[in-house]
């Protein structure tokens, strides 16, 4: 049994060290090095990286990107609920829904945030046929503004606000708003009292499963958000390719990691399991 | 006795299903009423759409003198206590009492709370959530909830399907107690037979759909009027189109006036009471219960069993 259980967990347990777990290490070690000249890395060992970090423009970053996230994942939320509630409650017809929720991972993030792009700039679907029908004189900035990037944002991670939504609501005894309209409930104060409590872990995974990812996008901010739109993501990833700066890159990376990591420890309730 | 709670030919059907058949009942203030029956009998239903979670397909449901069956469960004035309670899990005991006041804007909130809680002696425990209670005091909470809102009549689902064995009689009892003491109309819906004659005043048996025979729990054990309510109420001896309860079937070694032979087939002990099987010359098998203390019938061992007339029961079907 407990030999079966070592074989099961060997293949998985190998690929999550060689690929999570020495990466970690790799750029943990590189984020306390000096700059190289032509890139990479070279010694000494130093704390520099974390101190520029605290510098107020990247703070400013920071920031932004927490705002950024906390707004995508309100609205993921508050958009996911209603639907995860009308398929949890469509009966026959739940499965195809969900497919349906799910289908766009059948196409390239990328791609569909490209889409976006073409939907949203200047001389886009959108703007062009409000010109045409003459309701705009001049073209709506929705492109490269955080407006635009929220959106993207909402757009690809609603998907995982639904799924653990309705997962919870699924799991909902239908006869707890039976007895809440039994003790004189109509029927949004049973949704407000009864529905949406008992929903708190759902909300929870589905905050977590969108908050993370979000705060560390940068194929969004880049493409919808232009230049003007820095984030944390973009931030690491100029680092490693354009400044040339591995291991201030690897620090904001670090630092990234450490606060989602204490996001989610702040998020798990007492006796309760993450998702 | 007035009549509190009134269904007239109230009938539900679930596409070609029909579960309820033009059941009309009369419940008096006041009264512990059972609806009895078998699963699938259509009893739930019929809670139900008094409850106000069915509609009835055709019928009337009458509370009090006005007509309720177009209202939604939050207003009308009765309550119901579920088969599983349906607790609130994220509220505590008190916040499970409260939850129903509050939505009427009853007044003197936490008198009332204090007092049903008294009432169904859950006194200290107004805070715990309902994962940390037993069994039991959960079905008090439930009870609770319900009774605060001093409902005309308290509808209940099975409500003691979910506690074991040990405890459901004695739950029965205070269950019993309660209902006197307070005086609510209690409709109690429930498959075991035992509870039904322990607890009501008066009992309607029901199956498929429509209601076979509603009167006291003598009437209806004693005087079944069809073949259903007599079997489904407890054993019963068959002889041709004559029906006797093993309890009112007596057996004997000597012959009695009256008495018909028969040959032992199997006795089983019971603990207070014995069942002796025993087969007629005709052919025909019944059962006799003779008291534990009684010995000395063995299988193949020749008797003679009789009954008196007025025990006899008669079906014209």
């Amino acid at each position: 049994m407990r030999r079966l259980r070592t074989i099961f967990l060997t293949p998985a347990g190998a690929l999550m060290f060689a690929t999570l777990v020495v990466p970690s290490l790799i750029i943990c070690t590189y984020s306390f090095l000096s700059r190289g000249a032509y890139g990479g890395v070279e010694r000494p060992f130093t704390i520099d990286n974390f101190e520029r970090l605290i510098a107020p423009l990247y703070g400013a970053i920071f920031f932004r990107s927490f705002w950024i996230a906390a707004v995508a994942t309100a609205l993921c939320l508050a958009l996911g609920f209603p639907l995860a509630l009308f398929i949890a409650r469509s009966g026959e017809r739940k499965n195809l829904y969900l497919g349906l929720v799910i289908l766009p991972f059948w196409t390239s993030f990328l791609i569909r945030i490209y889409a976006w792009m073409f939907l949203l700039r200047d001389t886009g679907l959108i703007n062009t046929v409000l010109l045409k029908i003459h309701a705009i004189h001049d073209p709506l900035p929705m492109l490269y503004n955080d407006g635009a990037v929220i959106l993207g944002l909402v757009y690809g991670f609603l998907p995982f606000t639904v799924l653990p939504l309705y997962a919870t609501l699924e799991r909902l005894d239908p006869s707890l708003l039976e007895a809440a309209a039994d003790l004189g409930s109509k029927p949004w104060d049973a949704l407000w009292r009864v529905t949406i409590p008992l929903c708190a872990a759902g909300f929870r995974a589905g905050a977590i499963l969108v908050f993370v990812p979000c705060l560390g996008t940068y194929i969004v901010s880049d493409l919808l958000g232009g230049s003007k739109t820095i984030l944390i993501g973009n931030l690491v990833q100029n680092q490693f390719t354009a400044s040339r700066d591995w291991p201030f890159g690897a620090a904001a990376a670090l630092a990234l990691m450490i606060v989602a990591m204490a996001l989610l420890f702040a998020a798990r309730r007492r006796g309760e399991e993450l998702l | 006795m007035d009549s509190i709670l009134e269904l007239r030919r109230v009938s539900k059907t679930f596409g070609a299903q029909v579960a309820v058949r033009e059941v009309s009942l009369v419940i008096p203030k006041g009264q512990f009423f059972s609806l009895l029956g078998p699963s699938g009998c259509g009893k739930t239903t019929t809670l139900r759409m008094i409850a106000g979670f069915e509609a009835p397909t055709s019928g009337e449901v009458w509370l009090s003198g006005a007509r309720i069956d177009p209202l939604p469960p939050y207003r009308r004035n009765v309550n119901t206590v579920f088969q599983s309670y349906a607790l609130f899990p994220h509220l505590s005991v008190r916040g499970n009492v409260e939850f129903g006041l509050r939505r009427k804007r009853f007044e003197e909130i936490d008198a009332r709370v204090r007092k049903v809680i008294e009432q169904v002696r859950l006194d200290g425990k107004e805070s715990r959530m309902p994962a940390q209670l037993s069994g039991g005091e959960r079905q008090r909470v439930a009870l609770a909830r319900s009774l605060v809102l001093e409902p005309e009549v308290l509808l209940l689902d099975e409500p003691l399907s979910a506690l074991d064995p040990q405890l459901r009689k004695h739950v029965r009892a205070e269950l019993k107690d309660l209902q006197r003491r307070i005086g609510v109309t209690f409709l109690f819906v429930t498959h075991d037979q035992e509870e039904a004659l322990a607890m009501s005043d008066q009992i309607a048996v029901m199956n498929g759909g429509s209601v076979e025979q509603c009167g006291s729990p003598e009437e209806i054990y004693q005087r079944p009027r069809t073949r259903f309510v007599a079997g489904f109420l407890g054993a019963m001896n068959w002889i041709g189109k004559i029906g006797v309860r093993p309890e009112c079937t007596r057996i004997s070694r000597e012959r009695e006036n009256g008495g018909r032979a028969a040959v032992v087939t199997r006795c089983v002990f019971m603990g207070p009471a014995i069942h002796v099987e025993a087969r007629l010359e005709t052919g025909e098998s019944l059962v006799a219960q003779v008291a534990a203390t009684e010995r000395g019938f063995e299988e193949g061992s020749a008797v003679h069993v009789s009954w008196s007339a007025r025990d006899e029961v008669r079906f014209s079907e």
